[in-house]
């Protein structure tokens, strides 16, 4: 086997796509925010999405949660349709008990973390485990302190979410979502409703999980030094569009658009890596 | 005139006591149903079928501009001709009183869900729960809390209503306070008796929803 050429094909290589966005369209009104979109996601791939605000990034997301519909085109989840089914060898829209099956693969942390309020840090992660998978109330505790523990939130079970830093929420939110095991991840700008200061406990929590994980996650982000560590894939999104794709050395060294160089010109490398110029 | 002080500890109070139980029966009935009524009521107004939803709107609409005492005359004494239903005036009063704050209940259960963020129902999505769970544990715990204080407000001015079901002949605290009047023709000490009953329950029942409130207070530490 010729080593450097499974470096490159990594992901594709025999795989299939988990995630299949075809010919995907959404428009808000007259406005249009995603336009004919195609995208694959392969298992434990790791693809970070940048791209100046409104270019629609955050829609690619929530159209894969089903929190958004898409106004056309298809999606499919580890070969099943998500916004459809097959009815009799046709497509028809799918209903709220196929959609709850299918985006079973799917989790999500959201921009502000949308703890639940009303329970405390451990409920918030035994909840949907309980009710949703089913596990016996013993089972879910000890697998949701096993992943408040990964993002060293464990000392703090017992307290509500508004005694907590942002930061920390977002870690419990990771743990939150973590617990029901998904095969996807996705992180809708993570770090952006988050203090300066704690925005490197998150970020690290997130490396630790791309080093050791087989989830393929979806990291939409502006933290560009963060995109260049932790993705094997970036995808510049601009105006609905993927307008440009590859590996982080050849799309922060080499963007051949003119469009992203001038996206990243916003951002210089120092030694930390690249923060955004004001 | 004098206060009678003997005919108030012999005569008035003891028989008031013995019908208290009356009002605390229409109060607590008409209020659960009022409770559980009113949340159907605004689920329905939410519906996304507009053949729920539309008649959902009338009813609340018509029961909240007409008098309660419309209402009720018409349950007690209309029913039986209408539908061959005939309710003891106990039953009558509870399903009018019910009724009739339910339709107030469910725009106040409509506040309190609309006071939801979106963002929590975007994280009960994204952790699948089913429509059914995501109402039950996360939209309605939340939806409820900030509510508590105007609910417990309802309870007290429904309390404060009761008196209007003695027009239906239930023997509730006035009801039976008149008829004490109207057969050793003093009014005095019943009529007042009454007053000073309703002024005890209500403080008590407004602590014991500040109570709740201080409870279910998310921002305790």
């Amino acid at each position: 086997m010729d080593v450097t050429e499974t470096d490159e094909t990594q992901q594709t290589d025999g795989k299939e796509p988990i995630i299949k966005y075809r010919n995907i369209s959404k428009s808000f009104g007259d406005h249009q925010v995603l336009k004919e979109i195609d995208f694959d996601l392969y298992p434990g791939e790791r693809v970070a999405i940048i791209g100046p605000s409104g270019s629609g990034k955050t829609t690619l997301a929530r159209l894969l949660m089903t929190l958004e519909k898409p106004s056309a085109g298809t999606i499919q989840v580890d070969g099943r349709h998500l916004w459809h089914r097959e009815v009799k060898g046709k497509l028809v829209p799918a209903n709220e008990r196929h959609l709850h099956e299918v985006r079973g693969d799917i989790g999500m942390v959201f921009q502000h973390f949308n703890l639940f309020p009303h329970m405390t840090i451990l409920r918030n992660c035994t909840e949907a485990p309980v009710k949703v998978l089913g596990l016996p109330k013993k089972e879910a505790v000890e697998r949701a302190k096993e992943m408040l523990d990964k993002v060293g939130m464990l000392d703090k079970v017992d307290q509500y979410p508004a005694n907590l830093s942002g930061g920390q929420q977002q870690r419990v939110a990771i743990a939150r979502a973590l617990v029901m095991r998904p095969k996807v991840m996705l992180f809708d700008e993570p770090t952006s409703a988050l203090d300066p200061e704690t925005v490197g406990e998150v970020l690290n929590v997130i490396k630790d999980l791309a080093r050791q994980g087989d989830m393929a996650m979806l990291l939409i982000t502006h933290e560009m030094s963060f995109a260049r560590e932790v993705a094997d894939r970036i995808c510049f999104f601009d105006d609905g569009k993927i307008l440009e794709q590859g590996p982080p050395s050849q799309i922060f060294t080499q963007p051949k658009t003119e469009r992203l160089q001038e996206f990243l010109k916003r951002f210089h490398l120092n030694g930390n890596g690249f923060q955004e110029v004001q | 005139m004098d206060w009678n002080w003997d005919f108030t500890w012999n005569e008035v109070l003891p028989e008031l006591l013995s019908v208290l139980h009356v009002t605390l029966e229409a109060t607590i009935g008409a209020f659960a149903f009022a409770m559980v009524f009113g949340l159907i009521l605004a689920l329905g107004r939410r519906s996304r079928h507009r053949w729920i939803s539309w008649p959902t709107y009338g009813f609340v609409e018509f029961f909240r501009t007409t008098p309660l005492l419309v209402q009720l005359y018409f349950i007690f004494f209309v029913f039986p001709d209408l539908f061959g239903l005939t309710l003891p005036p106990l039953a009558a009063g509870i399903l009018g009183l019910g009724i009739h704050y339910s339709t107030y209940l469910s725009e106040v259960y409509r506040a309190g869900i609309e006071s939801v963020p979106r963002g929590q129902w975007e994280a009960a999505t994204a952790l699948n729960f089913s429509a059914w769970q995501k109402w039950r544990s996360i939209i309605l715990p939340q939806a409820i809390r900030p509510v508590v204080p105007v609910m417990g407000n309802y309870l007290i001015v429904l309390f404060k209503e009761t008196p209007l079901l003695a027009a239906i002949s239930v023997g509730e605290l006035l009801g039976t306070a008149q008829s004490i009047g109207s057969n050793t023709f003093r009014y005095l000490e019943p009529i007042t008796l009454v007053g000073i009953f309703f002024l005890i329950l209500s403080y008590l029942a407004s602590l014991l929803v500040k109570r709740l409130e201080l409870r279910l207070d998310l921002n305790r530490k």
